[in-house]
Parts: structure tokens; sequence; C-alpha cells
């Protein structure tokens, strides 16, 4: 046990001396070694800085992906032959489902709108219930929103937005004024905030200028059912379990028939886009290890020739008494000092460029341990690698042959 | 062990040591069959022209080289048949080698030099660095314990290397051309440092061409063409 304990004690001190006379050698070739450092810090610089950056680039992106639709998703239908769209009583029925806080309808309609004279045809106006515009307490500026008596009576009032207000109320108060949809009059009641209206309908449909009771665009559509529906839940995580209710709900509607409706949350649109970064940071990742792959040739190469030119040390190191594994350890221990090194000052290089890049690009930098974590592992993983066969050629040196260059 | 030690005849044998070389189509026999013992204590120069085989024959008694036939007994221990590790053991342990050029490492200085081999046997730092400047004091060095080799003249060199060679306290110094790269002055010096090593009872070997090198040990073996012949140091003197 005691001559156990001292020959590992003694390997100790032996690594010790061994790590500080490697850290003599790379001072020694001071410029030789700067390069070869170089080699490895510019692969894993570029490693760190890209992935973090895609990785910055996505989070920020999903986070506002999460934040627009947060807790909404859309339901669309295309229906069957029979039932092509869903009733007011489909609706509650939704309504009434676990994890749902309410739905709302968008009866879209591309229309001519014209006031005093003035005229514009291709007007997007969207048909909304009263649900909307109470979960959306702050889409409408002036005047009132629309109300549950406006969509049991199909009320002609609307809510416009500025633009329109531009176009038709230059100059005066639009709140009671007449506006004529398709030629038929409707009264304005309220005046919409300036890109209130984004919301997962707006972006899925697109924004509308002018809104109405969904009743009452239903009726201008000539139709009776609702294809698009918004579905509010209660909380962003049972987005999943609302979507298997729905799933639940509509398959008998529809008689199990096949693409009759597609269901689409923002968490689920957000994830898409995050794999699809996540891959190309792998992409990117990996074509900036191909730098790391080159870097790891110039310490083998700088690995060659000290093995060459040091010749004589290591007859001389074998002739004292040093073992094959205490050479190969020495030169093992310089390439895995000089990788570290490059290493370690290309994760910080990488780290300060990313965080250049996005604040260029205005996305939030975060910091990504995996990043850093897979820069240091790779650039051990180089210099042991790499320095294993110059070191292996070192601790095979026959020291007559080393001693006979004396 | 210890039984060996007292077991003289143990000491150090070579019986039928033969060493082939592969040349080209050609075997080249450098030693043939050389035969030598000797005792605890003894100084001994090997004398030889360039080409006689005694490089060959310090290989194989510093255990950088192995015979290709014949048995080495190096103090109770068959050297013969030992692997590159086993070899490297018996190097750190029972030799202290003096080249002809002393070849101190140029990165290290004095002190850590002689603690080289300290290092390697696994030594402890503090014991490594008494013993290390104790043998740098035994030499004369002890006031240059931290120049580097380009601080140090030729002799002064020369001397760390047997401080070197003797800080593991080996069986066996082993010294090629000793004085090879010094002026007489040094050289005489440094023959001085052997022969008080030698009165201090350290066993030596010494290789070299020069015949009024070679007679300053007690016996002097003549390699001629891979073959010994013995002589008394004395009957050298003309």
């Amino acid at each position: 046990m005691k001559k156990l304990f001292s020959s590992l004690s003694g390997r100790f001190y032996m690594l010790v001396e061994s790590v500080r006379m490697s850290v003599s050698n790379i001072c020694q070739n001071r410029m030789r070694s700067f390069l070869t450092i170089l080699g490895i810090m510019i692969g894993v610089t570029a490693v760190i800085a890209l992935v973090t950056t895609v990785s910055g680039v996505s989070s920020s992106i999903s986070d506002s992906f999460t934040s627009m639709g947060a807790g909404t998703m859309t339901l669309s239908v295309s229906g069957t032959e029979l039932k092509s769209g869903l009733t007011d009583e489909d609706m509650k029925s939704i309504t009434a489902l676990e994890h749902v806080l309410g739905v709302s309808p968008t009866v879209s309609a591309s229309l001519t709108v014209s006031a005093d004279g003035v005229s514009e045809s291709g007007t997007s106006v969207s048909g909304r219930n009263a649900f909307y515009f109470s979960y959306n307490t702050d889409v409408v500026e002036r005047g009132r929103s629309l109300n549950e008596l406006d969509m049991t009576s199909s009320n002609r009032v609307c809510v416009i937005s500025s633009d329109m207000v531009e176009t038709f109320f230059y100059g005066v108060d639009p709140i009671g004024k007449t506006l004529y949809l398709n030629n038929q009059s409707f009264t304005v009641v309220g005046v919409l905030k300036d890109d209130a209206d984004s919301s997962v309908t707006s972006l899925v449909a697109g924004s509308s200028d002018i809104l109405v009771p969904y009743t009452t665009a239903l009726k201008m559509n000539s139709a009776t059912m609702v294809i698009n529906l918004t579905v509010y839940t209660d909380d962003i995580d049972s987005s999943s379990a609302v979507e298997s209710e729905l799933e639940a709900f509509l398959d008998p509607l529809f008689n199990y028939e096949d693409d009759t409706y597609s269901i689409n949350s923002m968490e689920s649109i957000g994830d898409t886009m995050t794999e699809m970064l996540g891959m190309m940071s792998m992409l990117l990742g990996g074509i900036a290890s191909i730098a790391l792959v080159v870097g790891g040739i110039g310490i083998m190469n700088m690995m060659l020739t000290s093995v060459t030119e040091r010749t004589v040390e290591i007859g001389l190191k074998k002739a004292i008494g040093a073992e094959p594994g205490q050479i190969q350890l020495q030169f093992l221990i310089e390439s895995f000092l000089l990788s570290m090194v490059g290493g370690l000052a290309g994760v910080l290089l990488g780290v300060i460029l990313s965080a250049l890049l996005c604040s260029v690009m205005g996305t939030a930098f975060s910091l990504s341990y995996g990043a850093i974590a897979l820069g240091v592992g790779f650039s051990a993983a180089v210099g042991i690698v790499f320095g294993w066969s110059p070191a292996r050629k070192a601790s095979k040196l026959s020291p007559i042959d080393a001693l006979r260059r004396m | 062990m210890s039984q060996a030690i007292e077991d003289r005849g143990d000491f150090f044998i070579m019986h039928n040591i033969v060493k082939e070389y592969q040349m080209g189509e050609e075997v080249a026999t450098i030693l043939k069959g050389v035969n030598l013992t000797i005792n605890e204590g003894e100084y001994v120069s090997v004398l030889g022209p360039s080409g006689s085989g005694k490089s060959t024959l310090m290989n194989i008694i510093g255990c950088l080289d192995q015979p290709t036939s014949g048995e080495y007994i190096l103090r109770n221990q068959w050297v013969d048949e030992l692997d590159e590790k086993e070899l490297s053991h018996i190097r750190s342990k029972e030799i202290g080698f003096i080249f002809q050029n002393s070849q101190m490492l140029p990165l290290l200085d004095a002190q850590k030099n002689v603690e080289l081999p300290l290092i390697y046997a696994g030594v402890r730092p503090k014991e490594r660095r008494e013993r290390a400047a104790e043998m740098l004091e035994h030499v004369g060095l002890g006031d240059r314990r931290h120049h580097r080799p380009n601080q140090l003249s030729g002799g002064q060199q020369q001397r760390v290397a047997i401080a070197r060679a003797l800080v593991t306290n080996p069986t066996l110094l082993l010294a090629d051309e000793p004085t090879g790269a010094l002026d007489q002055k040094m050289g005489r010096q440094i023959m001085e440092l052997f022969q008080e090593l030698s009165d201090g009872g350290h066993t030596i070997v010494m290789i070299t061409h020069d015949l009024n090198i070679a007679k300053h040990a007690k016996r002097v073996v003549h390699i001629i063409d891979g073959e010994l012949t013995e002589h008394e140091g004395g009957e050298l003197e003309a």
C-alpha cells in the first residue's frame, strides 16, 4: 500500500515537472507556438460565434412567436360535402372544452367601400364576435367595440382602422358616420388602434381595415357557417391538450374524414422554426469545425517538427531513465496545452464576437454553455488526437539513434 | 539484492556477448563473443579505435541496446530479454551516463538538469532538490546551481553531467569519451574527479580511444575488431 502510494505520488511529481518543461518548451518557440495556437483559436472562435449567434437568433424568433400568439391556436375548416363549417352550436361546444377561454371566428371578405363619393375596392373586411373584443380589450382606440347585441341582431355597425379614417373621414370625427360596404350602409362606432390587430388571426389572415359583427359578415358572404376560428386557451402549456380535445370533438363532426380541418398553434410553428434553426446551427458548426481540424493538423505538424528537433533531448532523457510512456506523456502534454490555450482564447473571442454580432442584428445575446463546452472539449480532443502520433513517435525513438546525433 | 552486492562475482558479468547488425544483404558482426567481468569498485577503461565496436559495447553495458546473443548480468539481474520499459528502469536505477558532449538540456539550469533523473525515478521534490544540490556541491559547482548551460564552460557542463550521473547513486558510472570535447587542462581536472570518485568506491567504466586518458584507470581493456584483450594499467606506460 505504501509502495503504491509512493509510486503514485512519484508519478504526480513527474507529471508536474513534465507540465513545467512543456510550458518552457512552448515559450521557447514563441512564434511557432503562437501560430499553432492561432490555428486552433480561429477554429474554436468560428464554432462558438456561429453556434451562439444562431442560437441567439433562434431564441429571439421563437420568443416573438410565442409572445405573438401566446395561448392561441387557429382552426381552419374545409369540411365535408354535408357540413362545410362550424355553426354557433359548434362554437359553443368548443368554448365549453376544458382549458378553452373562448373562441373568435374570422369571417373574411373583400369588399368595395365607399363614403362621400370616395370609393375603394378590395378592402379587407373581417367579421369578429364579441369575445374577440372582450379578450383583446386594447384593440379599439376610440368609440366603442362590438358587443353581443350587435352579434345577435346582425347590426350593420363597424370599427375601422385609422387608415380608413384618413381615406374616408379626413379631418372629421368618424364616429356615427355612415360607410357603405358593397352599397350597404354601416354605422362607424369605433376606431382601431394602429397595429392593435397583431393577433394570430391577423398573422394568418392578414390584418383587416374594417371589423364588423361576424353574423353580419356571414350574411354578406351569403354563408351560414364559420370556417376560420381562433381558440384562446387559458395557458400556453395547455395548447397540446386543447389540440387533442379539439380533435376528439371535430373528428365525429366531420365523419372521421381526412383533411377536413387543420389546427395550428403559434407554439408549434415556433417549434418548427427553432428546430430548423437548430439544424442550421449544427450545419454551420460542422463547417466551422473543419477549421478546427485544420488547426489540429497544425498542431500535429508542429509536434512532428519538435520531435525531430529534440531527438537528442529524447535520447538523453531515455538514457537517464525516462520510460517510453514518460516521453510520450511529455509531448502529449505539450500538444494538449497548445490546443487548450487556443481553445480557451477561442471561446473568449467567440463569445465576444457573437455578442457583437447579436447586438448588430438586434437579437438577444445568450451565452450558450453547450457551445463553450463544445469548444473546450473539442480543442482538448484535437490536442490529444493530433498530438498522439508525434508523441508516440518520440517515445519509440531508439536512444542509440538519438544519441548518435550528438 | 543485498546478497548480490556481497557476492562480488555476480556484480557485472558479460559472457560471450555477440552483436550483429543487418547491413543490407550482409550481416555485420560488431561484437564477436565478448567476455568481461567487473568487480564492484573497479575503475576500468575500454580502449579502442573508432569502428572497433566500443560504442556498441557501451550501448549494451548501458542497457541502451541488447546483444544478439550472450548473457549479461548486472547486479544479479539478467539484462538480456528485458523489454523497453524494464530497460528504462535499469538505466534509471543502475547506470549513470556521462557523454562526450555533456548534453545538458538547454532550457533547464544546472540544478534542474541534475534533478532530471530523479524526476523520472519519481523522487519527492524536496528530497530531489537536496540531493541535486548536494551532488553539485560534490563536483565543485555549489555556487553555479542556477546557471543555464550557456553560462557554463565546457568543463563545468561536464561536471554537471557527472553530478547528474551520480545523483541516482547508480551501480555503474558509464562514461563515453568524457574528455573528448575538453581542452587538456579541463580534461585533467575531470580525470582527477574520476579518480576521486573511484577512490570513494564508485564503479567506473570509461570508453575512450585515447591511450593517455585510458591509462588513468587501474585496468585497461583493449577492444579491437569486436574482441577484447586485457592489460594492467601499468603495462601501457610505454
